[in-house]
């Protein structure tokens, strides 16, 4: 492990959080750590090489060009490339030490600890309340007290208990897409993870619902590990304390995020964060 | 005017004529049918005039019935004389009941011989249990053979004999029907458990003396019915009357052979509907008499739904699961495809072969298994190796199945993907996705599949004949007794109802009316059924409409 973080593409992570300085004054934890990860749809490799460590509790961001791999990667943390028939998975990833592509690991548990939101708001076709407890349900806990309690602490969490307080029982099929997308995160930190995988989570929202979600990502880091891919570069420079730039399956370049946009390090990272392509 | 017509065809406008006009063909077709089945059919049941009719060899009453017109030389090549000027002809069938008097009971009359028939208002028509109508003047009434009312009141005082003796008739019936029927299933029970003891070896002296004290006890109980009923049929055959035929003939009718007397003459427009509405109730409600060609069809309504049911509870879970199989979990291939293409085309096997896999594969082989091992007893009599109502349910479960899995599977290739990624991301697995979310999803596509499979079983016929239905079946599949659910026995079904009247009748003129109306509560049947069907599934589709989006 300690052999991969000297390959070009990563970031030793001390340097990293001298870079910060007084934002992060203790060295955080690594969340993910992934070595030598290569993925393939059929013949075409669509991600060569990733080794990168992602600290814990706070905001990774991935940016770059449609098609460089970055949504590829973030579901591999959560093995949701598993259901892609032709993916074919090299290297290692681990979560907090444990190897996620490990035979023994359990997938529906790992995907419990590892949420995931996606680009189109996806609620189920039930009520709000029963979208939230979903992940509850799905774990046998079917209690109404427990289900009440963290219906609400869930939707409060995602910044949506003032709207749909009055009508938990309606479908959620009702809300407005920016209210849905709050309402798939609350379902998706109702089950307690230990990170959320954003996959370009305002991409399909109008400016004020993008907003809020942005806020909410910044009320999160606190509890929680986020990844977030996305294809606007404010808003990653916005929310995220770390930025990795990929580029055609490749990790470019990965630091704060401060520093990757002011001091780039790479050239083809300069070139797409001042728009000359992407 | 050629660029007009070039643009007009450009704008569309002739194809949407061209729909509308198909649409309103459809439609008109839809609609003549009934009303036809309607005409035809329930026409029959109203109480139409009786005219006198002068024949040269005695005068008859008659009602009259269809018209229609025919070539006069026909007729003139049958020996009848017409006038050489004429080319056509109307004739009209009279139906002159009195079977058991002048052996038929319909015949074709030219028209203008009965253009100015009397209808005199004095004509009774008697609805008898046993030879059809019977047409006449009513001359007395007798109890026990002596005279006790003629004249004027004669009428009045039959209606209220009737009334008694349809009662007791009513008692007779709910006595042999239901009582005795109750204690004779109980004995075949008995006799069954004893052989079961004998072939087991288990017979000992005090299970024989158990079962000897139980059919003892069941014998008394029968003999004090056989008792009731004997009193009853005295009591019933108590009241005669006697009526002239129109020529001046009088015949005497014991009153327990008669449904109802009534007086179409005399009736107004009031009694003639209230007339109308219980015949029709009859009609719905009643068991068949006179080989089906008199009295009602509930006995084939009431098998033609509750197999509609069977088949639905048991295709549904089968072709559900059949096509979860195929859609979700099988890998999609060369050999899913051939699969699938075999699925499709079992859909376009015609019927009849379905009812001989029945019968070859559930009545002989599966029936015939099942025999063996559980009702031991009965044999050589089969229980289950005969055709029977399960056996018919299952076959059309088979027959309607494809139609099932085809659209089960189209209702979840529809879920999004979005959907099952949602729900997988939360930590569930692959089946508790499905179970959770996507069935609930594609329910209304099963709906729809569930649909289809009663439209098409309810109105299949041919399968059927080989593997349960009959054309009178003592017994309704669902009664009082244990286990009250009958899967082995024989049923009636509208659709055979239909063919079994209609051509299979010895009466054919009386039987035509009945074949109609039986139609049309056929289709009415099937489209209860389906209209049920599809509210349930509309409101599915409300619940789950997130696939629109």
């Amino acid at each position: 492990m300690e052999n991969s973080q000297n390959k070009t593409h990563s970031i030793d992570l001390s340097n990293l959080n001298k870079a910060e300085g007084a934002a992060d004054k203790k060295a955080k934890k690594t969340c993910f750590t992934v070595s030598d990860l290569n993925l393939f749809y059929g013949e075409k490799q669509a991600l060569q090489t990733i080794n990168i460590e992602i600290p814990e509790k706070s905001v990774t961001a991935f940016i770059g060009p449609s098609g460089c791999g970055k949504s590829t990667l973030l579901r591999c943390f959560n093995r949701m490339n598993d259901l892609v028939d032709s993916a074919r998975i090299e290297g290692q990833i681990l979560l907090d030490g444990e190897d996620i592509y490990a035979k023994q690991m359990n997938v529906a548990d790992l995907r419990r600890r590892v949420g995931m939101v996606f680009q189109k708001p996806n609620p189920f076709p039930k009520s709000i309340y029963e979208n939230v407890a979903y992940g509850l349900r799905i774990q046998g806990v079917n209690g109404r007290h427990v289900l009440d309690e963290v219906v609400e602490k869930s939707l409060k969490g995602a910044a949506l208990w003032n709207e749909v307080k009055d009508r938990l029982q309606d479908s959620a099929l009702g809300l407005s897409g920016g209210q849905q997308q709050r309402l798939v995160i609350a379902r998706a930190i109702a089950i307690q993870p230990e990170v959320i995988l954003l996959d370009e989570p305002a991409s399909a929202l109008d400016p004020i619902s993008t907003l809020k979600i942005e806020e909410l990502i910044n009320d999160l880091k606190d509890d929680y590990t986020i990844l977030i891919v996305t294809h606007n570069m404010q808003q990653a420079a916005r929310v995220s304390d770390h930025t990795a730039f990929m580029y055609m399956g490749d990790l470019i370049e990965f630091g704060a995020t401060n520093q990757l946009f002011t001091n780039p390090s790479k050239k083809k990272t300069e070139d797409y964060i001042t728009g000359r392509y992407g | 005017m050629k660029q007009n017509t070039v643009t007009w065809f450009k704008s569309g406008a002739p194809w949407v004529w061209g729909s509308a006009a198909t649409v309103s063909i459809s439609l008109l077709m839809v609609v003549s049918l009934l009303v036809m089945l309607a005409m035809r059919g329930f026409g029959h049941f109203w109480p139409s005039e009786v005219i006198e009719i002068e024949q040269p060899a005695g005068n008859t009453f008659g009602e009259r019935k269809q018209r229609e017109e025919v070539p006069a030389q026909r007729l003139r090549d049958m020996g009848m004389e017409l006038p050489e000027s004429v080319e056509f002809v109307a004739r009209r069938l009279m139906k002159t009941g009195n079977r058991d008097v002048t052996g038929q009971d319909f015949y074709w009359l030219l028209e203008k011989k009965i253009e100015n028939a009397k209808a005199p208002a004095e004509v009774v028509v008697l609805e008898r249990r046993e030879w059809g109508n019977f047409y006449g003047r009513l001359l007395s009434v007798k109890e026990a053979g002596e005279l006790v009312v003629s004249g004027d009141d004669t009428y009045a005082e039959l209606q209220k004999r009737l009334a008694r003796s349809d009662e007791l008739f009513g008692q007779i019936e709910e006595i042999e029907k239901h009582k005795i029927g109750a204690i004779n299933y109980s004995m075949e029970r008995l006799r069954l458990k004893r052989r079961a003891l004998e072939l087991k070896g288990a017979l000992d002296k005090a299970a024989e003396e158990k079962i000897r004290t139980k059919r003892d006890s069941l014998q008394k109980e029968y003999e004090s019915y056989q008792s009731e009923l004997q009193a009853l049929y005295r009591a019933i055959e108590r009241d005669s009357l006697v009526i002239e035929t129109a020529d001046g003939q009088p015949f005497e009718q014991p009153l327990r052979k008669i449904v109802r007397a009534y007086q179409p003459n005399k009736m107004s427009l009031i009694g003639k509907l209230g007339f109308y509405f219980e015949k029709l109730w009859e009609f719905v409600s009643d068991d068949p008499r006179e080989a089906n060609t008199e009295g009602g069809i509930f006995p084939a309504i009431f098998g033609t739904i509750m197999m509609v049911f069977l088949m639905s509870i048991l295709v549904t879970p089968l072709g559900v699961i059949a096509a979860i199989y195929l859609r979700e979990y099988a890998r999609q291939g060369f050999l899913t495809r051939v699969i699938r293409i075999a699925v499709n085309n079992l859909a376009g096997v015609p019927s009849i072969v379905y009812g001989i896999f029945g019968l070859g594969f559930f009545v002989y082989f599966l029936g015939g298994t099942i025999d063996q091992i559980f009702y031991p007893a009965a044999l050589p009599a089969p229980t289950f190796g005969t055709p029977g109502l399960m056996w018919a349910a299952l076959t059309l479960a088979i027959l309607t199945m494809p139609v099932v899995i085809v659209s089960t599977e189209e209702g979840l290739s529809r879920v999004p993907k979005a959907i099952r990624e949602g729900s997988l991301a939360l930590g569930a697995t692959k089946a508790e996705t499905l179970w959770r979310t996507v069935i609930p999803m594609a329910s209304p596509s099963i709906m729809t599949g569930m649909i289809l499979a009663i439209a098409r079983a309810a109105g299949e016929v041919a399968p059927l004949m080989l593997v349960g239905v009959v054309k009178l079946a003592p017994t309704l599949p669902l009664d009082g007794n244990y286990p009250f659910l009958h899967l082995d026995r024989k049923f009636m079904h509208l659709g055979f109802h239909i063919y079994d009247v209609g051509f299979q009748s010895p009466n054919v003129e009386a039987a035509r009316p009945l074949v109609y109306a039986t139609a049309l509560l056929l289709v009415v049947v099937i489209v209860v059924l389906n209209l049920a069907a599809i509210s349930i599934r509309n409101r599915l589709r409300e619940k789950y409409k997130a696939l629109e989006n």
